[in-house]
């Protein structure tokens, strides 16, 4: 069994962080020069790390599968980021982000954690605004806001609908100049294939020269995993074609335990989908939900004649709308957390109230916005969302309601880490969505760029340091040690081997049939009987995989079927353990929602005396079903509650 | 609806390539352009052949990793999005749709469609930020910034890196985007601050990476999907001349600024 | 020296001395059209003896004749460089929305500079170091250039090859005046679309002009 120290520094909880940081170990800066990082991934948290790293002085190798580091696929994100900076005088503070993040995590994540990342949350903005981040301003000149879901406050930060893109643009342009200065070196179009270890210590990565197909060692005194989430797993999601979970997946097998693989988060607001050739899945901004309400027809008639085309929605009279999330969270309205949105619009279609062509798809509704601020306000704040949903959709939302449905975004589970961000394999650390995250069950919007910056600019370059200090007599590694050559070979090997399959099948074919299992079991709604039939299905369709996938082109060039077999074939091993870590957790909470556990309304039902722990599984072998440790999570400062957000 | 599609196919860099046509049917009007090469692809690899080789990323339109010169045209024929959001039904059944890679000498290419792009890197290295360490930095509302100003700064830096702007140009010039770096920051007194080193040392790095140079014929403009504006190429040449002229003389070291 | 420049320094000194040209056009036409001025040549002949014998214009022909030779070498200098940038072209090309004649600036430059040789053996080196016949105003003696104009523009072939010539420059001249004040760094979101206006009026005006005398010499 693993040991879990999660290292909470003791203290009271708005102290332990600045008590930490006085009594960390640092490296000197002539100590700095020599020693050697790796960070692997340059999205916001693997830029804003490797950036601050190099400005601090040590030797950083930056890895990334793209062709420039700015196309880490944080570039996406749209809505914002929060800070508790209390700009709008609308009484918010540190311990408001804390207290709304945790609550909104459904009591799943660690407290002195997600304190921290909203006592650093302030510092994000400063840093970005000094970067050149062009956030949307007021006509006075500061810092405008907008409200998010799960929170009371307006504390969110933008850039238009392109937060994600202009903050990691900050982030690339920070990694620029060291690159130029020579502390980073960039290597792109590499990804990284596994993790070496060397006396139980990270020391090095084995990489992929994408172009020339070339395997590479690399070492380093520490190697820091940037490498974002999982959610490709499902096939259908709003991450990136290339997003992956090698790099984690890897590591885990290599020794560092995965913490609640089964937290993924169905965000409310994507375009639905429109046929069986689609190859991902387009997220609208949450934060439409501010200006758009939610409803789908009152009776099923109307919507069964929208499905086929015989009325349209501006057809339907006011009173014959249901406007479900305003009818049971009056409070909240439509701005309740993504969790309990995507529930509750997956429960009206299920019902039958469903729109569109598949009846998978509810209205979100701008007339009554446009009415209210006019059309160039709602421009002015969403133009470039609607634009992008005529290209896609062929609709105007200017005339009539958007069609959403709820699809994968993102993953909260991830590799587990203590206070420092390490993870169990000594000298390796996780940042930003590829760790299990301050977000618990559920993250709220706005909150992912902000806890990828948090670890990249303000956590990890100090935390690291705790490490790194009783390393500086280490002398640089070199990668032609056994170990290093050892797992080059195996991984290789591994590649050289799905290629000599030879079958009749394409990766793709088999990736998505691993999503329909994943969807229909292990989705937005999950029960025992589903996941027991979803495990042994996966390992099925795994077997079937490496006897008869089908991967084309040479080793030796750029071969994009070799890169996604690559990636798939560990899809498919997390994929099991995700419906593994479902089945285990007998309770519903945040994004994981067990039907067996819900209140008389449809509520998640928690399960606090029993199931109050991380979930962290552990590797035991090829063969051999991976084991469950427990890191029991304690709440000193805040009262545990059901969520309500009635 | 039933296509052809010519194709650019190129082993490697070192290759010689050439075109080669292909037929695809029963594509659907509401799926994407590289949906539709999704579906080529797979029917390549069902049959032994290699699929083609472009570069994807996001397919939202915002990480500019998509780069297909259509029929003439960077990103095809829609103004203001990417290759990955341009739709099907944008083109009528029979069409022949040529697909070409970016062709600019700083963009050599390095398979079938895909082409390099990490001159745009070297462009930003050599001054595409603002110097500023991690921490130690005043309130961010410390300095009001005109709404205005910090909506042009927006409206260049809305720039997604893609090349379309080079691969449209007659020239292959990368003036569109430099300029859109260089207003970014030049509209906000942050940047203000180091204005003058930054546009001569990202000018001389566009010069070296061998990139042609701007007539004013606006292509670039008119391609970018991000639709920005020339008028960003206008303030850099302003505040290249400033610089020149005004400004003390400019030392840049090998290890920038 | 010119190789080390900037390419925005280059397109600095494209622009000056395209709007350096621009302005000896204008200066060059309005003299032109007195010969459009029923008073036997008078007026012209006047100017133009002026043009060739005072010094201060004498001295200015020289940066005149500098300010060609750079926009022609530097156009060129830049124009193989932007060849150089693409060194493999497109199979199909050139579908995006641009202004047109801003695509062909060095096609027309070349017609223009290729015509511009025989305009000068024609009119600038018979009125520097040819036979003129003399003409007789206000009692003194005077080279009687107007003559020579009007000569030269009876025979139809002439006249054609010229209104040919002004067309391109037309052409060229559409792309001039705005292009070189984006070049320069003059943008502005009121002034630009004026700049554009202005910039085909130019146009239009002085390759007009210009190709009113022949036309009109022609017919009379």
């Amino acid at each position: 069994m693993a040991e879990l120290n999660s290292k909470i520094p003791k203290g009271e909880l708005a102290q332990k962080w600045t008590e930490y940081k006085s009594h960390t170990n640092l490296v000197n800066p002539s100590n700095k020069r020599r020693l050697e990082i790796i960070v692997v991934g340059t999205g916001l948290a693997g830029a804003s790390a490797a950036a601050s790293l190099g400005e601090l002085g040590f030797k950083v190798k930056n890895f990334c599968y793209q062709d420039s580091p700015r196309r880490a696929h944080s570039i996406a994100a749209q809505g914002g980021i929060n800070a508790a900076k209390n700009y709008q005088n609308d009484g918010d503070s540190v311990y408001r982000l804390f207290y709304d993040t945790i609550k909104g995590g459904d009591y799943r994540s660690r407290e002195a954690n997600v304190y921290r990342l909203a006592e650093v949350s302030n510092a994000i903005i400063d840093q970005c605004v000094a970067q050149g981040v062009p956030f949307a301003r007021e006509y006075g000149g500061l810092l405008d806001n907008r409200s998010f879901g799960g929170a009371q406050v307006s504390r969110t930060f933008y850039a238009r609908g392109q937060t994600g893109q202009q903050l990691l643009l900050g982030a690339y342009s920070a990694l620029s100049r060291q690159v130029k200065k020579g502390n980073v070196e960039l290597f792109t179009r590499h990804e990284m294939l596994d993790v070496v270890l060397v006396d139980g210590r990270a020391r090095g990565i084995i990489v992929r020269d994408l172009v020339t197909g070339a395997i590479e060692r690399h070492a380093a005194h520490a190697v820091v995993l940037a490498t974002g989430g999982y959610g490709n797993v499902f096939f259908l999601s709003t991450n990136a074609m290339g997003s992956n979970a090698t790099a984690i997946w890897k590591a885990y097998k290599r020794g560092a335990v995965f913490g609640n693989p089964s937290f993924t988060q169905i965000h409310p607001t994507c375009i639905p989908v429109h046929g069986d050739f689609q190859s991902k899945l387009t997220l609208m901004s949450e934060s439409l939900r501010n200006d758009g309400r939610i409803w789908v027809p009152k009776n099923k008639e109307d919507a069964e004649k929208i499905r086929h085309g015989q009325l349209k929605p501006i057809q339907i009279a006011e009173e014959d709308r249901d406007y479900y999330l305003e009818r049971r969270y009056p409070a909240f309205g439509n701005l309740v957390p993504r969790d309990v949105a995507s529930r509750a619009a997956k429960e009206r279609c299920d019902a039958g109230y469903g729109v569109g062509e598949t009846g998978l798809a509810v209205y979100l509704d701008f007339s009554e916005s446009i009415n209210r601020l006019g059309k160039n306000v709602i421009e002015e704040r969403y133009g470039n969302l609607f634009q992008m949903y005529e290209k896609i959709v062929d609709e105007n939302p200017y005339k009539t309601p958007m069609m959403i449905y709820p699809a994968v975004h993102y993953t909260m589970g991830g590799l587990w880490v203590d206070y420092e961000l390490m993870t169990t394999i000594p000298g390796l650390f996780v940042i930003g969505e590829a760790n299990f995250s301050d977000h618990g069950a559920n993250r709220l919007g706005a909150s992912a760029l902000m806890q990828g910056l948090a670890d990249g600019y303000f956590v990890l370059p100090y935390t690291i340091q705790n490490y790194l200090s009783d390393q500086i007599r280490i002398p640089n590694f070199s990668p032609d040690l056994p170990e290093f050559r050892k797992t080059e070979t195996e991984a290789t090997e591994r590649l050289k081997k799905l290629m000599n399959v030879k079958g009749t099948k394409t990766v793709d074919s088999f990736h998505k049939r691993l999503g329909m299992i994943l969807w229909e079991y292990v989705g937005m709604g999950r029960n025992a009987e589903g996941l027991k039939k979803a495990i042994p299905k996966i390992a099925a369709l795994r077997e079937e995989f490496w006897k008869d996938v089908k991967v084309t082109g040479d080793f030796n060039e750029i071969n994009p079927e070799l890169e996604k077999a690559g990636r798939v074939a560990d899809f498919l091993e997390l994929g099991e353990l995700i419906a593994r870590d479902a089945l285990s957790r007998n309770e519903s909470c945040g994004g994981h929602f067990r039907e067996e556990y819900q209140t008389p309304e449809g509520e998640a039902l928690r399960d606090d005396q029993n199931l109050m722990f991380v979930s962290a599984w552990e590797f035991t072998g090829e063969n051999s079903e991976p084991v469950m440790n427990k890191e029991p999570l304690n709440y000193e400062f805040v009262e545990v509650k059901q969520r309500n957000y009635k | 609806m039933d296509l052809t599609l010519k194709i650019w196919r190129q082993k490697n860099a070192s290759s010689k390539g050439k075109f080669v046509t292909y037929k695809v049917n029963d594509i659907s009007p509401n799926s994407s352009f590289l949906e539709m090469m999704d579906i080529l692809n797979e029917s390549l690899v069902v049959k032994g052949e290699d699929p083609v080789a472009f570069d994807h990323d996001c397919r939202e339109g915002i990480c500019g990793a998509c780069s297909l010169y259509i029929n003439g045209r960077p990103h095809g024929p829609d103004a203001a999005i990417t290759t990955c959001q341009l739709h099907m039904r944008r083109f009528k059944d029979g069409d022949t749709i040529v697909i070409e890679p970016w062709r600019a000498r700083p963009f050599p290419v390095l398979r079938d469609l895909i082409v390099d792009r990490t001159s745009f890197d070297k462009i930003i290295q050599a001054g595409g930020y603002i110097s500023v360490n991690t921490g130690g930095i005043p309130d961010a509302n410390a300095i009001p910034i005109p709404k205005i100003n910090a909506d042009l700064s927006m409206d260049a830096a809305s720039c997604i890196g893609c090349g379309a702007c080079v691969a449209a140009c007659k020239n292959a010039s990368a003036m569109l985007f430099v300029s859109a770096k260089v207003s970014q920051f030049a509209l906000l007194p942050q940047g203000k601050v180091e204005a003058a080193e930054r546009v001569q040392a990202m000018v001389a790095e566009m010069d070296r990476l061998g990139f042609g140079n701007c007539t004013n014929t606006g292509a670039c403009e008119a391609e970018c999907p991000k639709e920005i504006s020339i008028t960003n190429i206008a303030r850099m040449n302003r505040e290249f001349l400033c610089s020149k002229i005004g400004a003390p003389k400019v030392k840049i070291g090998a290890g920038g600024f | 020296m010119a190789l080390k420049y900037s390419s925005i320094t280059k397109k600095v000194i494209m622009a000056l001395a395209g709007l350096f040209l621009i302005s000896f056009l204008i200066v060059h036409l309005s003299i032109n059209l007195l010969i459009l001025k029923n008073d036997n040549r008078e007026a012209f002949n006047l100017a133009a003896h002026f043009m060739v014998t005072n010094p201060l214009i004498q001295t200015f022909q020289w940066v005149l004749f500098g300010g060609f030779i750079l926009h022609i070498l530097i156009g060129i200098l830049l124009q193989i460089q932007n060849w150089l940038a693409r060194p493999k072209r497109y199979k199909v090309e050139g579908y995006s929305h641009t202004s047109f004649f801003s695509k062909f600036m060095i096609h027309t430059g070349i017609v223009i500079l290729a015509l511009l040789a025989l305009h000068l053996v024609n009119f600038f080196f018979k009125a520097k170091f040819g036979e003129i016949p003399s003409v007789m105003i206000n009692g003194e003696h005077y080279e009687d250039m107007g003559i020579l104009v009007i000569e030269k523009f009876r025979s139809l072939p002439f006249v054609l090859i010229y209104v040919f010539w002004l067309i391109f420059l037309g052409f060229h001249l559409d792309h001039a005046f705005h292009s070189a004040l984006q070049s320069l760094g003059l943008n502005h979101s009121k002034y630009t679309p004026v700049a554009f206006g202005l910039s085909r009026v130019l146009a239009i005006l002085i390759a007009g002009g210009f190709i009113l005398i022949p036309v009109l010499v022609y017919i009379s």
